[in-house]
């Protein structure tokens, strides 16, 4: 019996060091291939602590229930800067309740992590990053979650990003929360998607901070139900080094939050600080001067309710920089006393009652800021009517509804 | 022995298997290419009966690499034939794709250099793909799910010494193209695509017509006339429009189209689209990050070096370069090509 205890006593101690050497090395990159390519229901892909170089894309297809796990985001890297194949770090297509977890992907040559067509994706404390400085040959986007419902991204960080860095495009039933963007173009983005919660973030120096746009010419026409609430968004003054082509390249620095020809947005209880070009701008898609071939577009922004944030900013001039930039020096002229809400003030005459008075349910509220200085820049007439009147703003629209997602990845 | 120690003994091992889960290659699949009996000479890629060769108007770059293709559909069934999208085909179908390169492209004498056949197997399921990656030996080719990236080097036609990294993709990468919607397609076998002439060992037939004498291709219209065909992009007897077009829609289309997985850039390349900018004249990109190449649209008519579409075509840049799969260097002539379209283009 005491040999019988011995000899038990040994086995577990050769398997304790034996996992100890096993799971002290790396699985290589073929390994994470297969693990990526082989993924069953209910597995979970576990890439220990350590810093992997990685030559190609690790592409997760139709996986159910599957848990992408690292070991904490400063201690499971995969580094893609030698890349050789693969538009992302890691893809997730056509899949189902997906966890990404604890885990940094870092200077890919395209995306970081891109999931597409999924329904219930997760990213919890994952960081998509690009080491260095910010530079226009750094990928689009860090988190990017297209085509996709019931997405979460809780307490992630994305850093570099040459578009956005966490991008929400396409997609619905969204909430994104405890995350923080900074030197990206812009640092959240959500783009024609719909029920949107973004909450308890930070973002910081960046392009743009947070930003909601409409796009034409894409499938998911239409985005809307979107509620910023209770975020940090300051310093977004970095110098827009995106690409040209892309309309985020259009975003001056210094924007705090844009809203772009979107319907129904609420901006609440965010604290707003020091965007030296304008705190929150709303505009219609004829702002960045672009045609518009697709004719279901609606271009104009509606709905929107903006209160009980707190706006500040130190005494200095707007951007001078890129077409917007002239557009402060030359036509609005505020000097340094920069209004912090901005208001192309295009608006879709179609909707006018008889009276020429925009109905309730469509207007731009404005209401019960801290500090709330606004403009109407009179952008249809050429800026010649540039007005601080905020007596039509002076209303609320009803609260949206929360959004609230299923099969997130988070139980 | 004490329970706890059972479980603990039981904990590590699991453990281990959940960190080390290494993916056997799945015995429902058969490892090596030979056991599936295609080719009565499987090193010179010599079908036995049954397998029929074909190939394409336009066909896909791949690196330049040479490709031969063969079809097998089950004994007395046949493909219904159609117009417009990739032919259904039998449950039991195999389409077989060999990549190769000729060591000396100017002396066919000296050999090949087989890299990887390709299967697409039409399963009750649905369709699957499965890389089979040839042994150094090129004796035959063994399924490797995760692909593998080769370095190779050949000669080419103008006697220049040629280099690259081969990328074999893994298995979800051949998804990447063959997705339709929900669906894994074929993208081949459609009736613009095959509608040519091949040189058959009983002599010169057009394909689609052979593959009705062979029983296999039902529903073939008997007017000729009433069946698209695709360029031969260097055919210099088809438009300049035609031959950009069917280049584009056999390298870009089987993404860039409505159910294909590029649908979220909104820009459509095959060959049905009549909409200019759907096509990409004058359209903005949506999210082409770096890919615009500070670049406003995709085409620009009149001016090749200010549309988004050649760039993407030049650069080899893996977070630029297009398409995404299966390519790592430019296709000189079929970037030529496109230049001259949009050139020509009012």
């Amino acid at each position: 019996m005491k040999i019988m205890k011995t000899l038990t006593h040994l086995l577990t101690l050769s398997l304790i060091i034996f996992s100890q050497v096993v799971l002290a090395q790396q699985p290589s990159e073929n390994m994470l291939q297969n693990m990526f390519v082989g993924a069953e229901p209910g597995d979970t892909i576990y890439i220990p602590a350590g810093e992997y170089n990685l030559n190609r894309s690790l592409w997760l297809d139709e996986g159910k229930d599957v848990l992408i796990l690292g070991d904490g985001m400063d201690e499971t890297v995969l580094s893609f800067s030698d890349q050789k194949d693969g538009a992302e770090g890691i893809k997730v297509t056509n899949s189902n309740n997906i966890r990404i977890e604890s885990l940094t992907v870092q200077d890919t040559k395209g995306d970081a992590i891109k999931v597409q067509e999924t329904d219930g994706i997760a990213f919890i404390n994952v960081k998509a990053e690009w080491t260095g400085k910010p530079d226009e040959k750094n990928g689009a986007y860090g988190l990017y979650p297209v085509m996709c419902s019931n997405v979460l991204i809780d307490q992630c960080e994305a850093v570099g990003a040459s578009d956005a860095g966490i991008y929400v495009g396409q997609s619905k039933d969204i909430i994104v929360k405890n995350s923080v963007a900074h030197h990206n173009v812009a640092g959240i983005e959500i783009e024609n998607s719909l029920n949107a919660d973004v909450f308890d973030n930070l973002a910081y120096e960046n392009t743009g901070g947070l930003l909601v746009f409409d796009l034409p010419g894409l499938v998911q026409k239409k985005g809307g139900n979107v509620r910023l609430f209770n975020n940090e968004v300051r310093d977004n003054n970095y110098k827009n080094f995106a690409p040209k082509g892309n309309i985020v390249g259009k975003v001056p620095p210094g924007t705090g939050v844009m809203i772009l020809a979107t319907n129904n947005v609420e901006i609440y209880g965010n604290k707003i600080t020091n965007n030296k070009t304008a705190g929150t701008a709303i505009i219609s898609y004829y702002m960045t001067e672009e045609p518009i071939s697709d004719t279901t577009y609606y271009p104009y922004p509606t709905a929107i309710n903006i209160h009980d944030n707190e706006y500040s900013r130190e005494r200095i001039r707007a951007t001078f920089k890129g077409r917007m930039g002239k557009l402060f020096r030359l036509k609005l002229k505020f000097g340094k006393d920069v209004p912090h809400i901005i208001y192309d003030g295009i608006i879709d005459s179609k909707l006018l009652t008889e009276s020429g008075n925009m109905p309730d349910e469509s207007k731009i509220c404005i209401r019960n800021n801290k500090n709330q200085t606004f403009a109407n820049i009179d952008a249809e007439n050429d800026f010649k009517n540039i007005s601080d009147d905020l007596s039509n703003h002076d209303c609320t629209q009803s609260p949206l509804s929360s959004a609230s997602l299923k099969n997130s990845g988070d139980e | 022995m004490s329970k706890k120690l059972v479980y603990v003994i039981l904990g590590i091992g699991v453990l281990i298997s959940v960190s080390y889960k290494h993916i056997e290659e799945k015995p429902k699949y058969k490892n090596s290419l030979s056991e599936y009996g295609f080719f009565s000479d499987l090193a010179n890629q010599i079908p036995n009966e049954g397998v029929i060769p074909y190939n394409l108007n336009t066909p896909l770059f791949s690196d330049y690499a040479y490709k031969k293709r063969f079809i097998a559909v089950p004994d007395g069934k046949a493909i219904a034939y159609n117009d417009s999208v990739s032919f259904e085909m039998p449950v039991g179908t195999k389409i077989i794709k060999t990549f190769y390169y000729p060591l000396d492209e100017r002396k066919p004498e000296k050999g090949n250099l087989l890299m990887e056949t390709r299967l697409l197997i039409h399963e009750e399921d649905g369709w699957t793909a499965l890389p089979y990656i040839w042994n150094d030996e090129q004796t035959d080719a063994y399924l490797s799910l995760a692909g593998d990236l080769k370095p190779i080097t050949w000669v080419n036609k103008k006697g220049k010494k040629q280099k690259l990294d081969y990328l074999i993709p893994n298995k979800n990468q051949c998804k990447g193209c063959h997705i339709r919607g929900k669906e894994m397609k074929p993208i081949g076998p459609a009736a613009r695509h095959l509608n040519k002439d091949y040189n058959y060992k009983d002599g010169i037939e057009n394909q689609l017509k052979y593959w009705k004498e062979q029983g296999i291709l039902a529903n073939l219209p008997a007017d000729f006339t009433a069946i698209p065909q695709n360029a031969l992009w260097e055919d210099l007897s088809s438009t300049l429009n035609l031959r950009a077009r069917s280049w584009l829609d056999i390298n870009c289309g089987h993404c860039h189209s409505p159910q294909g997985p590029a649908n979220t850039s909104g820009l459509f390349l095959d060959i049905h689209q009549t909409d200019p900018y759907k096509f990409g004249i004058l359209k903005p990109p949506v999210a082409a990050g770096r890919g615009s190449g500070d670049r406003a649209y995709d085409i620009v008519p009149g001016k090749p070096d200010q549309s988004i579409l050649v760039y993407r075509m030049e650069e080899n840049d893996p977070g630029i370069r297009m398409p995404e799969i299966g390519r790592t260097i430019a296709h000189k002539e079929g970037l030529q090509l496109i230049k001259e379209w949009i050139k020509e283009m009012e």
